[in-house]
């Protein structure tokens, strides 16, 4: 029995990579095959429908909107985060413990509560439409998770550590970013990788908060999908590319995806 | 452990953080709590109305309906999920090559943007030209997520396995690979059988990642709205309205302010005290 072990996960990734397939196989097909037949391979091979992606601004816009957020929100989340967690991991404060699980409660807040409110505070501060907002917004969930994050990899640095550079003489911000950080290397990478997923896969709010000049690239296929009707060809190579940079990312921090398990956050 | 010193300086590292989300916790949060108590006939006039939202809220069908789905739907999922999680960590490769490619195919589905989920689901199961409706109407079973009940719930719930086991294998998993081997050549060396590996060594070793891991799969499950919304817009008739997509109809497309702030305010509630019970139980496990 032991032999045939790996037969289980081996099920599940094929249970995995099926709708994904499925996805690419009908995003190199044109709308007359996909709807006129049903083939388990494009009979036509065709890059059209990522032809007019990467020609279109309304398409390719919505990548570089969605890029643009996510990355200025998981770079802002992770800097605000870094010395946070280190108060959090290495000082006894007033209010520290209810402010960690405050911060904690938003991670819980469902995004469907804060839709409306969310429109109406980024119309009124004029932010409403930018990429700014959404990646302000996205902090809302993402702070709370990089600190947490974070503070399960410098709980496991030593105290010694802080003790001997401050008797050396190092100020606390040369230490902290010259010695502590790079330390921590790895807990860095991790929480960015949570904070970029999380944005990344956001949608809801990424759409009330925005409407024309900052769509992020989900929005604009919901469009697609309800106004032009049957561009199920397009749809499906829309979806296929905003797997990338998913896919690129689980690359980078691979061996470090489980380290980041093992502390048992996130 | 080292202890901690005290130093109230310390507040200030923690200034940032706790300004940019105050900024949009405490903002959105009052706004909800100051609908969730006034009546409005339009032209921004309110009128004070004290708790008769909440009465109504807590006394419609409507919501009790939408709450006893989302209870359905996040029992089932976390019954299906969290022991299909750990039985595939448990049979994930521990060494070798294989265990990079292992984890980066089973990360994937967490990084596909929710509303690509939908879609990707909705091409999977369309009944005459998606490869899994195709596939169950030539078999002979009607198939139609579209008008049948029972297969929208099917395919929902077949669409968060998919979305979000992954989340508990690499929990489970990453609480196996914390389990030095020693642990294993001692149960070895006691010829303990392969289940009293799991029951003694395994599971012990698990329970801090699975409480999470449960945790967080139960407040995620409790928030879904994109996938649904995509897959089935809550339909056929109500039959997939999760308590998200009830909340997002109220306020968003009927405009009831009032009835979606208290609804919004008692669901926050719901999920904050259901949640403060695992915390609570996960510390008590830790002093232990």
């Amino acid at each position: 029995m032991k032999r045939f072990v790996w037969l289980l996960p081996a099920l599940y990734i094929l249970f995995l990579l099926m709708p994904i397939y499925w996805l690419l196989n009908m995003s190199f097909k044109n709308t007359n095959e996909i709807l006129g037949s049903f083939t388990l391979w494009p009979r036509v091979f065709t890059l059209e429908n990522y032809r007019k992606i990467f020609t279109d601004p309304t398409w390719y816009g919505g990548y570089l909107n969605s890029l643009g957020y996510v990355l200025m929100n998981t770079v802002t989340s992770v800097v605000v985060a870094l010395p946070a967690a280190y108060a959090f991991s290495r000082y006894r404060f007033l209010g520290d413990k209810h402010l960690f699980f405050w911060l904690l409660t938003n991670r819980m807040a469902p995004p469907a509560v804060f839709a409306l409110p969310f429109f109406q505070l980024y119309s009124a501060i004029g932010l409403f439409d930018t990429r700014v907002a959404v990646a302000l917004a996205h902090c809302l969930f993402n702070i709370p998770l990089a600190v947490w994050i974070l503070e399960g990899f410098m709980s496991g640095v030593p105290k010694e550590l802080d003790e001997t550079a401050f008797v050396d003489g190092y100020p606390f911000w040369r230490f902290f970013i010259r010695i502590f950080i790079p330390t921590i290397a790895a807990g860095v990478g991790v929480a960015a990788f949570f904070c970029f997923m999380f944005s990344w896969v956001e949608l809801l709010l990424a759409k009330t908060l925005t409407s024309v000049d900052a769509k992020p690239i989900a929005a604009t296929m919901t469009r697609t999908a309800s106004t032009s009707g049957y561009e199920l060809g397009l749809l499906a190579a829309a979806g296929a590319l905003t797997i990338i940079p998913g896919a690129f990312v689980i690359y980078f921090v691979r061996n470090y995806i489980a380290k980041g398990f093992a502390l048992g956050r996130v | 452990m080292s202890t901690k010193t005290p130093n109230q300086k310390a507040w200030w590292l923690v200034v940032p953080v706790v300004l940019l989300v105050a900024f949009n916790a405490i903002v959105p949060l009052m706004t909800v709590i100051n609908y969730s108590v006034q009546e409005t006939f339009g032209e921004n006039v309110f009128f004070f109305e004290g708790v008769k939202w909440f009465e109504a809220v807590l006394h419609s069908e409507r919501f009790h309906n939408s709450l006893l789905r989302q209870m359905l739907f996040t029992g089932i999922i976390l019954a299906i999920e969290v022991p299909l999680g750990v039985a595939i960590a448990l049979a994930m490769p521990r060494r070798g090559p294989w265990v990079s490619v292992c984890l980066v195919l089973v990360a994937m589905p967490l990084l596909i943007p929710w509303n690509v989920v939908g879609a990707m689901w909705n091409l999977l199961a369309l009944p005459d030209i998606g490869l899994l409706g195709r596939s169950l109407n030539a078999a002979g079973i009607e198939y139609n997520y579209t008008r049948q009940p029972v297969a929208a719930w099917t395919t929902l719930i077949a669409m968060d396995v998919w979305h979000w086991t992954s989340l508990v294998v690499l929990l489970a998993y990453a609480g196996l690979s914390a389990i030095p081997d020693a642990y294993y050549q001692a149960a070895k060396i006691d010829g303990a059988s392969s289940g009293a590996v799991f029951r003694y060594i395994q599971l012990p070793k698990m329970k801090r990642v699975l409480t999470i891991a449960v945790l967080l799969r139960f407040m995620d499950s409790f928030m879904i709205y994109t996938e649904p919304i995509v897959l089935t817009g809550g339909g056929p008739g109500n039959a997939t309205t999760l308590l998200s997509i009830d909340l997002v109809k109220v306020a968003l497309g009927q405009f009831d302010l009032g009835p979606a702030a208290a609804m919004s305010l008692i669901y926050f509630l719901i999920i904050l005290l259901l949640s403060w019970i695992f915390y609570t139980v996960m510390t008590k496990g830790e002093a232990e």
